[in-house]
């Protein structure tokens, strides 16, 4: 009974301490698994670069190693780094061998019939880029430049050759290098599908509305303003949808950081 | 009673008739504790529940719980609400709901008064109701409150006019207002009672009865799924407790009413059958037409606002008009 | 002259009728709406956001929380998306139990909808029963995946859990029973004259406006427009069955209601097929990477869901968490037309049309 009395004493007169001791070793554990995290992904990101790229070209970092930790992080995520590099090196050259005899798209035809039609009843330089997403059932996409695109979406919808009247879905997104809108549109009658990606400058992000053409893009606009913070200029009314209006910043941007970070 | 009624007024009979009035009184309050539990038993069985069950044997202690819940809950007179309208729009919709009563045989020798303007009585009496319900309206200063009050007087202009001239016929066909002698007149088989030969008007005064009462399908003054309470929202305790009183007050006015007006007050509906009291078979075309009521409740949909009011206005009221005309002829033409 | 005043009145977060913590604010003319602005987020948890940091299987039961009355098919439409994009082979029978727990579904959604439709009109009966013939529903989703409202059942390749000794027969003996049943609910509601008049000719619009407005689901084709992607664009294994697309013609919430009523009866045509056709045995989950990794790459993938199209756009860097996912709710862009709906109607009839359009708010906040 005193014996245990006395443990629980000392205990509590070492507790101090004690915290002292676990919070220096908790701040610095969590230190050298941040380093060693974004070390990772620096690893991972290049690889990736260089599996697009094509290049055999190996990107290592350079790093300090501070503490076993740390040691062990790094291990773990070289490993993981080396998997990744591994299974894309492997995708890549699997979707080269693929790619070589492949046959082009059934809508092959049909995108590049949708960038001449665009060439020459809007703009030469209206289409940047385009191709055939096959994984989702050989879908023509195309990326206007942001300029043309009200004139591009007028188009769309009344032009004979797309009757696309049917907007399904209007979807933003920020790839950090710069903001994208994406639009999957439909027609009825043929139930020809295209998706338009228009991208816009990461500081000032605008891109013409379309709520003037189809009416879809309304609400989609404001939750897409809302919560990446791309202006729409032409938008009937242009406000906040989903978070309350006096919030701060736009939260599905790469760099948002919550106000309160517990959160 | 009768004779009773008849004798000067001394302080014996003054005791005799406040005994009785307390009695009576009891009586309803009885009956609007059971009819609610009725109510809830009823229609929980026809929407596969089982209703109240927990406090008493059966749950028949529920309705009680729940009034003294209402009577000792805080009471909250919202501070922009017009304080003195507020509190007295229970009282306008409560008295005159009592005040109806009055005029109802319940038998031959059991009746409180015979007035010779009876029905014209509960006609005129039963109107005041409204006005509390417009004044609850609108000194609750809530919009909802506001929209159920509007839509209430609308609703009581358009259906108490059908609803009075509906019962023109009977009237007519007994060449008296009051409603005992009303009673008398219908015999004692049931086809002779007044529901068929005037089968219109007693359509008309079933239908505009129902909208009277605000209940479904006519509950648009309270409609909670437009107006979440419509003119009580605001009300609560003893007050709402009032307005809850009132409205099943007049479903056993009403009740009664249909009853003597229409399915024969006490007769029995065949002669051989009059060893039953009458007060039994008042008892029990009373309790089908507040069964009727509580039915209609569990089956039926809400009716629009200007459906309601082309309704009243374009079907219920020629109706009831075309029912005077053809009663007159048929009065004029074989009863004279 | 009488001066009369137009009155500004919230119709919600806290309203009976509104399905959740919904608001319209409606500038009113005695009882005649004048103007009507919805407004949203009282339910908004972010769950594009989060998904940002959660690999596509942790994703998966948020998707649960989104249209919480038809858990399945968003479970379907996530792992759909990620199936497509990574080009998996889906075992028979998991595909055969995630056609049949979709269609149940739908069925159990509707039946959420007719109910509480009816409660809107102000008839409560049907409310219950309605919730009694759900319940047999989400029993059978409860002895296949112990949860009642949020399943989590699908996964990227397969379902979670095979169909357990019985099960298939227990949603064979179903069938004839809500057969029975919808039958009841005719000779109890569709027959009722102050039912119809309430919904006849009320919230009409027409063809091209549903279009223009992106409708999709009973909005859409209420107005005769025939899309139905079960049928367009069959995914799963719905080009094996035989069903039709319930059409209507006149565009407004008495279409909206038989069109709802009838596909009821198709996805039981439905699930009788699938019930035949069930494969007595095999794998409920295909090949799939035990990380899960599409390609980098972007896909928009699509189903039918009870209120519409519900759509999952997935943009991935071939990393296990998706860099950018965004669903298209059904509710959220089926409710856009609400306001131009509501004017020169009368508070009674915003509840009806809003009921029409039958959404779920934890869709239109996601």
């Amino acid at each position: 009974m005193s014996d245990e009395q006395e443990v629980k004493r000392e205990r509590k007169i070492m507790t101090p301490e004690e915290r002292e001791a676990k919070i220096k070793a908790a701040a610095e554990a969590r230190a050298a698994r941040e380093a060693a995290k974004a070390q990772a992904g620096d690893a991972e990101a290049s690889t990736e670069d260089a599996a697009a790229e094509g290049t055999a070209a190996e990107a290592k970092p350079e790093r300090k190693i501070l503490t076993d930790e740390e040691k062990e992080a790094k291990v773990k995520a070289a490993a993981e780094a080396r998997a990744a590099r591994a299974k894309a090196k492997e995708e890549a050259e699997a979707a080269a061998a693929e790619a070589a005899p492949k046959e082009p798209s059934y809508n092959q035809p049909r995108l590049d019939r949708a960038i001449e039609i665009l060439k020459t009843k809007v703009a030469v330089d209206a289409v940047e880029e385009s191709y055939i997403n096959e994984n989702n059932s050989h879908l023509p996409t195309l990326t206007i430049k942001g300029e043309h695109w009200y004139t591009c979406a007028e188009l769309l919808k009344h032009d004979e050759a797309f009757q696309c009247d049917y907007l399904r879905n209007v979807s933003g997104a920020d790839h950090e290098t710069h903001m994208e809108v994406v639009y999957h549109m439909v027609s009825i009658s043929t139930q020809h599908e295209y998706c338009i990606h228009v991208k816009t400058d990461r500081e000032q992000p605008s891109v013409a509305s379309v709520t003037p053409i189809w009416q879809t893009a309304n609400w989609n606009e404001r939750e897409i303003y809302d919560l990446l913070g791309i202006a729409f200029p032409g938008h009937p009314d242009l406000r906040r949808i989903m978070m309350s209006d006096d919030w701060v910043g736009h939260p599905l941007r790469k760099d948002y950081v919550p106000l309160d970070s517990e959160v | 009673m009768g004779t009773w009624l008849q004798e000067p007024l001394t302080w014996t009979n003054f005791a005799i008739f406040l005994a009785w009035g307390v009695v009576f009184l009891f009586i309803v309050l009885g009956f609007v504790t059971y009819a609610i539990y009725f109510e809830r038993k009823v229609i929980g069985w026809m929407q596969l529940r089982i209703g109240p069950n927990r406090v008493g044997p059966l749950g028949l202690f529920q309705t009680l719980a729940d009034i003294f819940k209402l009577l000792i809950k805080e009471d909250t007179i919202p501070r922009k609400a017009d304080r003195w309208l507020f509190i007295l729009a229970p009282v306008i919709t409560y008295v005159p709901s009592f005040a109806v009563l009055v005029v109802i045989p319940y038998t031959d020798s059991l009746y409180f008064t015979d007035l010779n303007v009876g029905l014209l009585y509960y006609g005129a009496l039963s109107c005041i109701s409204t006005i509390g319900i417009i004044l609850a309206g609108w000194a609750s200063n809530n919009k909802y409150s506001l929209l159920g009050g509007m839509r209430s007087a609308a609703q009581m202009i358009s259906y108490e006019i059908p609803l009075v001239i509906s019962v023109v016929g009977v009237i007519l066909l007994n060449g008296s207002l009051s409603l005992r002698t009303i009673v008398n007149g219908q015999g004692d088989y049931f086809w002779q009672w007044n529901f068929l030969p005037q089968i219109i008007g007693f359509v008309v005064f079933i239908i505009a009865a129902v909208s009277e009462l605000n209940r479904t399908p006519f509950d648009l003054p309270e409609a909670e799924s437009e107006l979440v309470a419509g003119y009580h929202v605001e009300y609560s305790g003893f007050r709402f407790a009032f307005f809850m009183l009132a409205e099943y007050v007049y479903v056993f006015a009403i009740a009664s009413l249909t009853t003597v007006l229409f399915l024969g007050g006490w007769h029995a509906p065949f002669p051989f059958l009059t060893f039953i009291p009458g007060i039994i078979w008042f008892i029990l075309k009373f309790m089908f037409c507040v069964f009727f009521l509580f039915w209609l409740r569990a089956t039926m949909p809400r009716i629009r606002v200007d459906q309601l009011m082309s309704f009243g206005w374009k079907v219920l009221l020629p109706l009831s008009l075309i029912n005077v005309f053809v009663t007159a002829i048929y009065v004029e033409l074989f009863i004279k | 002259m009488i001066r009369t005043e137009e009155l500004l009145l919230n119709v919600g977060p806290q309203h009976p009728s509104t399905h959740g913590v919904f608001r319209i604010v409606v500038k009113l003319d005695g009882e005649v709406i004048k103007e009507a602005t919805p407004v949203m987020g009282y339910l908004h948890r972010g769950t594009e956001k989060l998904a940002e940091n959660l690999n596509y299987t942790q994703i998966i039961p948020y998707t649960d929380r989104m249209d919480y009355v038809s858990a399945m098919t968003n479970n379907y439409v996530l792992v759909h998306a990620v199936e497509k994009m990574m080009q998996l082979e889906i075992p028979e029978r998991a595909e055969f139990l995630r056609l049949i727990v979709m269609e149940l579904q739908r069925v159990a959604s509707h039946l959420v909808w007719w109910g509480t439709y009816l409660l809107d009109i102000g008839a409560m009966s049907p409310f219950l029963y309605a919730f009694r013939d759900r319940e047999i529903i989400i029993d059978l989703f409860n002895e296949l995946c112990g949860a009642r409202l949020t399943y989590n059942y699908m996964r990227v390749g397969g379902v979670k859990w095979d169909a357990p000794e019985g099960w298939i027969d227990k949603v064979r003996e179903f069938i004839p029973y809500m057969r029975k049943k919808m039958e009841e609910y005719d000779r109890l509601v569709s027959g009722n004259e102050i039912f119809l008049t309430r919904i006849k000719g009320v919230g009409t619009y027409d063809a091209q406006t549903a279009i223009d407005f992106g409708l999709s689901g009973a909005n859409l084709r209420c107005t005769g427009v025939n899309w139905d992607i079960r049928k367009n664009e069959p995914y799963s294994l719905y080009d094996r069955f035989e069903f039709d697309v319930p059409l209507g013609t006149n565009g407004d919430c008495y279409d909206r209601y038989f069109i709802r009523m009838e596909e009821l009866r198709q996805s039981l045509r439905i699930l009788e097929q699938a019930i035949e056709q069930f494969p007595k045995d095999g794998e409920i989950m295909g090949k799939v990477p035990r990380v899960i990794r599409p390609p980098a790459g972007e896909i928009y993938a699509r189903i039918e869901s009870p209120r519409g199209e519900i759509g999952c756009y997935i943009v991935s860097k071939g990393k296990a968490e998706p860099y950018r996912l965004k669903f298209r709710r059904p509710s959220f862009v089926n409710l856009q037309i609400l306001p131009k709906l509501l004017v020169g109607e009368t508070m009674t009839n915003l509840i009806t049309i809003l009921g029409g359009v039958d959404i779920v708010v934890g869709e239109v906040d996601c």
